[in-house]
């Protein structure tokens, strides 16, 4: 048995996190005061994660070339878009570690908006926990180890890492739900999280070994080949197999009917480790659907399509419907962030043999402007929150206008996104995700999306009707702004959504070109 | 299954595996907290056993010296340490047992029905060669471990590593109005930390009024 040393080069993202988070757990041990050190450095190590995620397999020169040869100032100016476009999909899927880890566009792309959100939720979140006294050493290295997790999900080559990432980024997910532990609602939140995601986790082990007794191994790419020779494998124990795997993505999605956990972790959790869950995470459970299911377990398609189609329907009108009755501004959310999860498995589901990979790059359109819009909703709860004070009611957001226009009107326009009201980027995320379930033939689904999009519109515009239309509580407070960086990156984050809508074309064409580079059949 | 055809190391199997179901049982049924901590090392052990029958000997040993050496000792003085009324915890035990065997039996039946033997017996996966007297479990395992799968191994280190910071987090009672001493304080403490100068400004002198009666008094 000859072994080779393993090119480390490409795992160069997940070293660089992983490495800064064990220095800083050092750090954190050594020095008494680390909180604003640890911010510092958790920064640090996300910013490059990403900038490495992004950079590495592909060749500056080529992109210096490309932008010299488009010609002058103003023509750079209008190709620009097209050109990073370019170069970011021109990555080669590459394997290592004896294939337990490979890294594509798609990955790559995913690794570098999970830094980047979890990054920008830092930012947004320190005052907030800093107010609560939360932001221990130990919060940031948590945050850290997690987002390492959502990485090695993202570069996943077999089902043993899809594993491992996936434990990486849940256990550190429940403690830092349990942060608080000084709160019974967060500590009970922590433990249904807990013992909710450990079943969850089970299915998906007890999925894989099945899957691993009929093909015999783990690697994604000998799965796609053993499932190729049709006579060798064994198809039930296969379907037995995939049916368990379907469950542990959908809970680890929260779509229905695997949702139960979502609005109670939600509202549970410190506002800010709210947005952790629902941005970084749920990149996490859409790039392990990519991996488990478009890529392993791409020959049983047929199957996993109406599970998908199923699971899709049932959030969307659970999630539309049950987020009409909520009061709290963060279960509200939550019953949002389970429409949408649904939607985005309407698009996993409607891919047609000859037009593959549209559907797939519609879903993941969808799913980066919904981190952008949770990031801008979730940092505006956490700007009007202060000491001892926790906005989550929506009665808070009464007369918002009167007392900090500049903050409604952001929040006016996540909400206008997330409802896919016109010339916002929610739109279009809907409306590709739609031509795609249409392009499919689910004539009816898509019909009953819109419908359900239409119901589930009301509650996200009776924020913005109590925000301009209502007159604020005696007692209300102005909002804090905070300090200059998060309210500035805020701000820029909340006009992204409106300018995106308005040039979404630029942001798709990157979506198609990474899922054709990646998920190549 | 054909009795005669039992062999011996499967005879062996279906006894351990007896034995481990009921050691389980235990666990969640004992009355007594010390009695289900004895009846988990029951389990760990004849788990080990199977292994032992797989040919994985260096895994067997390693769970009888690390679960029941260390993890279930620990296990067992926490449980004497502390005192638990299992009885409270266990409340609803036998009232949603009956509930509780109907669907665990239920999707027993079921796996059964799609799993049959015919898909994992003998002859859809046939029987590994059995290994040789001098294979060497330890060397195949370590080798395997720190070439193929390094990166999973060290992936695991990590995971371990949240749950020491999580631990810590979690349990680490940060004390407010304790009177603990901090010697590296008490090093590091330089004199203007004890001893705090203030400029007061300076009074006019009181005034003297010379009173009828001669003598004077000062106004403080």
């Amino acid at each position: 048995m000859e072994f080779q040393i393993p090119n480390f080069l490409p795992a160069l993202p997940e070293i660089v996190v992983a490495v800064f988070a064990l220095l800083g757990l050092l750090f954190v041990a050594l020095q008494r005061k680390s909180e604003g050190s640890a911010f510092w450095m958790a920064q640090l190590a996300l910013w490059s994660g990403a900038f490495f995620s992004l950079c590495l397999g592909r060749s500056p020169a080529d992109l210096f070339e490309a932008l010299r040869s488009a010609g002058s100032g103003f023509e750079v100016l209008r190709n620009l878009g097209e050109i990073l476009v370019v170069w970011v999909g021109s990555s080669e899927s590459t394997w290592t570690f004896s294939q337990l880890y490979q890294t594509d566009a798609l990955g790559e792309l995913l690794k570098a908006a999970a830094c980047m959100a979890v990054a920008l939720g830092l930012i947004y979140g320190r005052r907030y926990m800093r107010e609560r006294k939360l932001d221990s050493g130990e919060y940031y290295l948590l945050v850290l180890f997690a987002t390492l997790g959502v990485m090695v999900l993202a570069s996943a080559g077999s089902l043993l890492t899809i594993y491992i990432g996936l434990e990486l980024l849940s256990l550190s997910s429940y403690a830092l739900v349990a942060i608080n532990r000084n709160e019974l609602r967060s500590t009970e939140a922590a433990m249904k999280y807990f013992v909710l995601g450990a079943l969850a986790s089970g299915l998906l082990l007890y999925g894989m070994s099945m899957i691993y007794g009929a093909t015999q191994t783990l690697v994604l790419l000998d799965l796609i080949h053993a499932m190729d020779q049709a006579a060798g494998v064994n198809q039930t124990v296969l379907l037995f197999g995939l049916v368990f795997v379907v469950a542990g993505v959908a809970f680890k999605l929260g779509v229905a009917p695997f949702h139960m956990w979502v609005p109670d972790v939600y509202e549970g959790a410190p506002s800010s480790i709210t947005l952790f869950l629902a941005s970084a995470s749920k990149i996490a459970a859409f790039v392990m659907a990519c991996r488990l299911l478009a890529q392993g377990l791409w020959g049983l398609i047929e199957h996993w399509k109406l599970m998908l189609l199923l699971a899709g329907i049932a959030s969307i009108m659970l999630g539309n419907l049950a987020g009409i009755a909520q009061t709290n501004f963060k279960r509200m959310l939550a019953y949002s962030g389970i429409s949408h999860m649904g939607f985005l498995l309407l698009g996993f589901a409607s891919s047609l043999p000859e037009l593959t990979r549209n559907a797939y790059s519609a879903s993941l359109f969808y799913m980066l402007t919904y981190v952008l819009t949770t990031l801008a909703a979730f940092g505006i709860l956490l700007l009007m929150t202060r000491e001892g004070y926790e906005a989550e009611q929506l009665d808070d957001f009464r007369g918002l206008n009167q007392r900090s226009p500049w903050w409604a009107a952001m929040m006016a326009i996540a909400m206008f996104s997330m409802a896919g009201i016109p010339f916002f980027v929610g739109f279009f995320a809907k409306f590709f995700v739609l031509q795609a379930v249409w392009q499919a033939g689910y004539t009816y689904v898509a019909v009953l999306a819109v419908l359900m999009s239409l119901i589930g519109a009301f509650f996200y515009l009776r924020v913005v009707k109590l925000m301009y239309f209502d007159a604020p509580a005696a007692d209300a407070p102005a909002v804090n702004a905070g300090c200059r960086l998060s309210g500035g990156l805020l701000s820029a984050n909340a006009l992204a959504l409106g300018l995106l809508g308005l040039f979404p074309g630029v942001l798709l064409q990157l979506c198609v070109v990474v899922v054709q580079a990646s998920l190549a059949p | 299954m054909n009795l005669t055809e039992l062999s011996f190391p499967t005879l062996c199997f279906y006894l351990c595996a007896a034995i481990t179901v009921a050691a389980a049982l235990g666990v969640i049924t004992a009355k007594n907290p010390v009695h289900a901590v004895l009846s988990l090392v029951l389990a760990f052990f004849s788990s080990g056993m199977i292994w032992l029958l797989l040919q994985a000997e260096f895994l067997a040993i390693s769970i009888v010296l690390i679960y029941i050496g260390v993890v279930m000792v620990l296990f067992l003085f926490v449980v004497m340490m502390v005192d638990i009324n299992a009885a409270r915890l266990r409340d609803g035990f036998w009232r949603y047992l009956p509930v509780g065997l109907v669907v665990a039996g239920v999707m027993v039946a079921e796996m059964a029905l799609v799993l049959n033997g015919r898909y994992f017996g003998l002859a859809a996966v046939p029987a590994p060669e059995p290994a040789a007297a001098d294979f060497s479990n330890v060397k195949m395992l370590a080798h395997l471990l720190y070439t193929e799968y390094a990166y999973a191994f060290e992936l695991a280190a990590l995971i371990l590593t949240v749950g020491l910071i999580a631990a810590v987090m979690l349990t680490f009672n940060k004390r407010v109005g304790s009177k603990r001493v901090d010697p590296a304080d008490q090093v590091a403490v330089k004199a203007r930390d004890r001893l705090v100068m203030h400029s007061i400004p300076a009074e006019k002198e009181p005034v003297v009024e010379p009173v009828t009666d001669g003598s004077a008094e000062v106004r403080s």
